[in-house]
């Protein structure tokens, strides 16, 4: 039988040379296990002289305890190079990209609209809607436009073919025509926006025959041409994010507003000192507004002496190629996906 | 409208510049378009005259000048202008003279051989100055132009040509005067007009005027002038001055009529008086009747038409054109002068009907002051007389209506301009404005009565007043006062889906939002949605937008196309929008939101398995646009419709009418638009998906939840709602949930079967569930799966 001695000399050495937990398991078995060679050597105590058996008993127990650290401290050295080696094999790379649906995004148009509702519903301003196929009498005549009117020409109008109708149907030229329907089922105090599809008859390189108006509209007992221009300049320094954009009236003429002003914001590109989008003015022109003409309330059963109000009508396209300096309005109707993915 | 400066100088000269004149011009509503010099710069051009010519020995079309330079010095040039003579004037390019050349870069004129023959400058023609497009010769100066003397000096070119836009509501605006007026009253300056007088009379002969139509008609004045020179030539400076204002020289007698026209604002009309016969009558035309106008076109009149007529035909389109037969030409010698009043509301829309639009109908239309007639009449027969001589005869001035120079009474408030404007403006300064506008002005108790001058159709009533009190007063000087609001909440119910919640799960799906035209393709709408009853514009942009759509599906058909024509071949778009219809309560729209979608499932990446869209993904996003909707149950019916695959579409209905449509574009029109792929569709109604269930909460049973896994086999054409409904007229409350998890076809099934694996999902909320009841419930399930649909437990 080999001495206590060699066979820990040998136990260690298998030990440390165990190159995995299955081995190392293997090691443990054959020296600390029920008849493994530790165990044997205390079973054969009994037939030492009782003198000497406490003794080698003490140095049994305490190789057996050495084996057992030893073969603990293999393990865990064993288990950490494994759990290393899995990290490494499980290590991705990080910069590729992530797995994903793509996302889509608003037209520019809707985004504008979208703003301009925002900023309006914060001033207590609700939504309304009208027709875009409309009669004459709510786009024109209740508008102050008779016909035959000069004014007309100011908007060429798209006109249905006739198919029995008395009056003849249209598209709408302006977001003007919601005013009228608005007005003819409420009462003042009125605040509201229109936002919506409009047309005219007109189609080249800066007009197209469908493009899209936000129009508003305020009527209550004490409202002025002063508290229009309050409101505007407000708006469009709200909706450019810029308090250096100053805003100006200029008159003008509209049939259904009286005074009428077309207003003109700093130039946001060149910022008032003259470049080639303002034509070396400095100004832009963006929209055209005034105070409801009491012939306009008139025809919609609203007293003219009690009630003052103001209405505007923005171009929705012009504003949003300012806002995101799109030059060209034709592409915003082309809805190639190069230009939509751009405005998100 | 275009004005000069220079003729707006000889009206209203104050102390400003162009621009400052410009920019008062813009802010007070006329506004500046642009501004353009009313020849291109050019450099050493002098007034020459031809003393000598001779035909160039080697060229036909060349001639040998010898030019006076009027400093003392005969110059040899060469010329090849057909008007050419001894004696002309002409201006004359010396050596380093540049002249303007259309691209921009300047002549430089040297000494040169032309045809062998030295040439020591050059003679010009209008165009070669910048003055025309085009001219047929050398422009030729009158025989007083001083010789040497720099043409841009004689000529006074250094005017500027002032482009407005002049608004509907004022006529009065176009001419110099009026324009004139208005500077004078912006910058308080007088006018300082041409003198005007009455003239002297040679003879008494006149035409008899009569006005039947006196509503259209109710002022016509008249005259003759007799024995004017037929060779008279128009003066360059009235030709300048014509020009600059982009109207043609055309004869003297017209261009007279065209000058006043310009300057007052009246406009006019000569007739050769020889070929008049009888008397003038402003009447209505007969019906039927026929007229050659001026410009050789022939109109058959309507019965409310205003004409001009002697006593046996219309001689010309009241307030419109002239007609042939009496027009002056270059042998008239005696004319008839109109200068007449025609009321705006009826020459309106007159021009238009006979597809014409000419200087006096515009101003016609938008009004001409009835005092001016006479005015002009006296203006024109002064300027023919000084140009072609001729005897004048007595004006003949009819008014038919007593009240046409009597002017309304504006009243105005003085409480009501800050009610209106927002800013109290004096007293005084009311005045003066009103005054300087030429406006009569008496105060009374509460304000003012106003009587506005003629030329001022559009101010009838308060608001017109306080706007022309505003204008002048500068909006610039009006604050900007934001008011408080009352605050008025606008907030969305919870129980409303907002367009943006439909809209949020195709941004989430890679859908980009489409805006495309409401009109379309006939040949589209045709083949999308065959017997619809078309709703047709009456004048379209062009045939392929000549119809309003009935589907959304047309112009993302478009725009899908457009797009995969650009190497775009994963495409998905959605719009919002309107589609119309006819119905017995007439056109009717609908606003819908569509989409399309085509190419792969998932954008080009590295980690994902990637395949072709198919009929199942564009249900999955429709069915996320209806979870946003969920007030309403919707139902996906197999149902064909003309444009979708008839394998592969569904109407979309709640339990009263149908919702919408998805589908897979169906492959003969997928062959005809070419597309060259699978292409997807939905659309769906906006208005029914407006509600969504307020949630209510419900406890979560705190019991174990057992699943049951059936695999069934069955005929392939049963539908999964058919499995569904069968699951559902058995299940208990027990039965919380019920998943098709797979569809099987293929080995092991037969040909006409298909395998289908369904989930059971069963929940107590207050116990756990016995194995007995489970399998009873189980049991009842496949019972009825069994009697429902035939499918059978594999």
């Amino acid at each position: 039988m080999q001495s206590l001695l060699e066979l820990m000399g040998t136990a260690h050495e298998q030990i440390s040379s165990a190159s995995n937990l299955a081995s190392l398991d293997q090691i443990r078995v054959q020296y600390l296990g029920k008849a493994g060679l530790i165990t044997e050597q205390l079973k054969q105590l009994g037939q030492l002289p009782a003198e000497e058996r406490k003794a080698a008993g003490q140095e049994i127990n305490l190789a057996k305890q050495s084996l057992a650290n030893a073969i603990d401290l293999r393990r865990d050295s064993l288990q950490a190079e494994a759990l290393n080696m899995r990290l490494e094999a499980e290590s991705v790379d990080v910069t590729l990209p992530g797995r994903r649906m793509d996302t889509g995004g608003l037209h520019p148009v809707t985004l504008t609209i979208q703003r301009m509702q925002a900023i309006f519903a914060q001033l207590g301003f609700a939504l309304a809607e009208g027709p875009q196929v409309e009669d004459d009498f709510h786009n024109f005549t209740a508008l102050n436009v008779p016909a035959n009117h000069p004014a007309r020409a100011m908007q060429d109008t798209f006109y249905l073919e006739n198919f029995g109708t008395e009056e003849p149907l249209l598209l709408r030229t302006h977001t003007s025509s919601v005013q009228i329907r608005y007005m003819e089922a409420h009462q003042p105090p009125i605040r509201i926006i229109a936002p919506g599809r409009v047309y005219r008859c007109d189609s080249d390189m800066t007009h197209s025959p469908m493009f899209h108006q936000v129009e508003g509209l305020m009527v209550d007992k004490d409202i002025t041409f002063a508290n229009l221009k309050g409101i505007l300049d407000e708006f469009f320094r709200a909706f450019f994010e810029d308090d250096a954009i100053k805003m100006r009236f200029r008159a003008s003429f509209f049939p259904f507003t009286e005074p009428s002003a077309e207003t003109d914001i700093t130039c946001v590109h060149c910022h008032g000192t003259g470049c080639r989008v303002c034509k070396n003015t400095g100004w832009l022109e963006v929209m055209g507004c005034g105070m409801v003409h009491p012939n306009v309330l008139k025809h919609v059963g609203i007293d003219s002496e009690q009630y003052t109000g103001f209405a505007f009508g923005m171009g929705v396209e012009r504003l949003a190629m300012l806002r995101y300096q799109i030059n060209d309005l034709r592409v915003l109707f082309e809805n190639d996906v190069r230009f939509l993915r751009q405005f998100h | 409208m275009k004005i000069s400066e220079q003729w707006l100088r000889e009206w209203v000269n104050p102390a400003l510049s162009l621009d400052e004149i410009n920019h008062k011009l813009t802010m007070a509503g006329c506004e500046v378009e642009g501004v353009e010099p009313v020849a291109t710069a050019f450099s050493d051009v002098i007034v020459g005259q031809i003393v000598e010519i001779a035909k160039h020995p080697d060229a036909d079309k060349l001639n040998v000048c010898k030019v006076d330079n009027g400093r003392g010095e005969i110059l040899q040039i060469v010329c090849g202008a057909p008007n050419a003579r001894a004696g002309l004037k002409a201006p004359l390019a010396l050596i380093g003279a540049e002249l303007p050349m259309p691209d921009g870069k300047p002549l430089k004129i040297k000494k040169g051989k032309l045809r062998g023959i030295e040439s020591c400058g050059m003679l010009c023609s209008a165009a070669e100055l910048g003055m025309a497009e085009k001219s047929e010769g050398l422009l030729e100066l009158p025989e007083d132009a001083p010789l040497g003397v720099a043409v841009q000096d004689y000529l006074k070119l250094a005017d500027k040509a002032v482009e407005l836009n002049v608004t509907a509501n004022r006529g009065d605006w176009l001419s110099i005067a009026g324009v004139a007026r208005e500077v004078g009253v912006l910058t308080s300056t007088s006018l300082t007009p041409p003198a005007t007088s009455e003239q002297a009379t040679q003879h008494a002969d006149t035409l008899k005027i009569s006005l039947p139509a006196a509503d259209s008609c109710p002022r016509y004045a008249g005259r003759i002038i007799r024995n004017i020179n037929p060779n008279a030539k128009t003066p360059l400076w009235m030709k300048e001055k014509l020009r600059r204002l982009g109207s043609r020289s055309l004869s003297p007698v017209v261009d007279v009529t065209n000058y006043v026209l310009l300057e007052l604002g009246q406009p006019m009309h000569a007739f050769d008086l020889d070929k008049l016969q009888g008397g003038i009558q402003a009447r209505y035309a007969t019906e039927g009747e026929q007229l050659v106008l001026l410009d050789d076109q022939t109109v058959t009149l309507t019965s409310d038409t205003l004409v001009i007529a002697d006593d046996e035909k219309a001689v010309a389109l009241a307030g419109i054109k002239g007609g042939m037969a009496t027009a002056v030409s270059n042998a008239t010698q005696n004319i008839f002068l109109e200068s007449a009043h025609f009321r705006a509301e009826k020459l309106r829309g007159q021009a238009r009907r006979y597809g014409l639009q000419t200087d006096a109908s515009y101003r016609f239309e938008r009004g001409v002051a009835a005092d001016l007639p006479r005015l002009a009449l006296e203006r024109a027969t002064q300027l023919i007389v000084e140009i072609c001589g001729g005897s004048v005869g007595p004006v003949v001035d009819v008014c038919a209506d007593d009240h046409l120079l009597d002017r309304p009474v504006v009243s105005l408030r003085r409480e009501r301009i800050a009610r209106i404007l927002g800013v109290t403006i004096e007293d005084t300064s009311v005045v003066d404005i009103l005054q300087r506008l030429g406006c009569e002005v008496t105060a009374n108790a509460t304000g003012w009565a106003v009587k506005p001058p003629h030329s001022r159709f559009d101010i009838t009533i308060e608001e017109d007043l306080i706007e022309e009190l505003a204008r002048v007063y500068g909006y610039d000087n009006i604050p900007a006062v934001l008011k408080a609001m009352q605050p008025k909440l606008t907030v969305k119910l919870e129980t409303e889906t907002s367009l943006s919640e439909l809209r949020a799960p195709l941004l989430a799906n890679g859908y980009q939002e489409a805006v495309t035209y409401s009109f379309v393709d006939p040949t589209i709408e045709g083949l999308l949605s065959p017997g619809h009853e078309s709703i047709v514009l009456a004048n379209p942009i062009s045939a392929e937008l000549s119809h309003l759509r009935s589907t959304v599906w047309s112009g993302l058909l478009r725009a899908l196309e457009y797009n995969l024509n650009r190497q775009q071949t994963r495409v998905r778009l959605f719009e919002v929008g309107p589609v119309f219809s006819k119905t017995e309560a007439g056109i009717q729209q609908q606003d819908k939101i569509a989409g399309i979608i085509t190419g792969s499932v998932f954008p080009e990446q590295w980690g994902q398995a990637n395949r072709a869209v198919d009929f199942y993904d564009i249900k999955g996003d429709v069915e996320a646009i209806l979870a946003q909707a969920s007030a309403q149950k919707c139902y996906f019916v197999p149902v064909a419709h003309p444009a979708l695959h008839p394998g592969q579409s569904a109407e979309i209905a709640t339990d009263k009418e149908v919702v919408g449509w998805v589908g897979a574009l169906h492959p003969a029109l997928e062959a005809k638009l070419g597309l060259g792929q699978d292409v997807f569709l939905f659309e769906l109604d906006l208005k029914v998906l407006q509600g969504r269930r307020l949630p209510v909460y419900q406890a979560v049973s705190k019991f174990p939840m057992i699943r049951r896994d059936l695999a069934l086999v069955m005929d392939r054409t049963v539908l999964a709602i058919a499995l569904d409904q069968a699951i559902a007229q058995v299940a208990p409350p027990s039965l919380i949930h019920w998943e098709i998890f797979d569809v099987y076809t293929g080995k092991g099934i037969a040909e006409h079967q298909k395998s289908v694996a369904i989930s059971l999902i069963l929940q107590e909320p207050s116990r756990t569930l016995e194995d007995t009841e489970i399998t009873r419930i189980v049991g009842e399930v496949v019972a009825s799966l069994q009697d429902k649909t035939g499918a059978t437990l594999r």
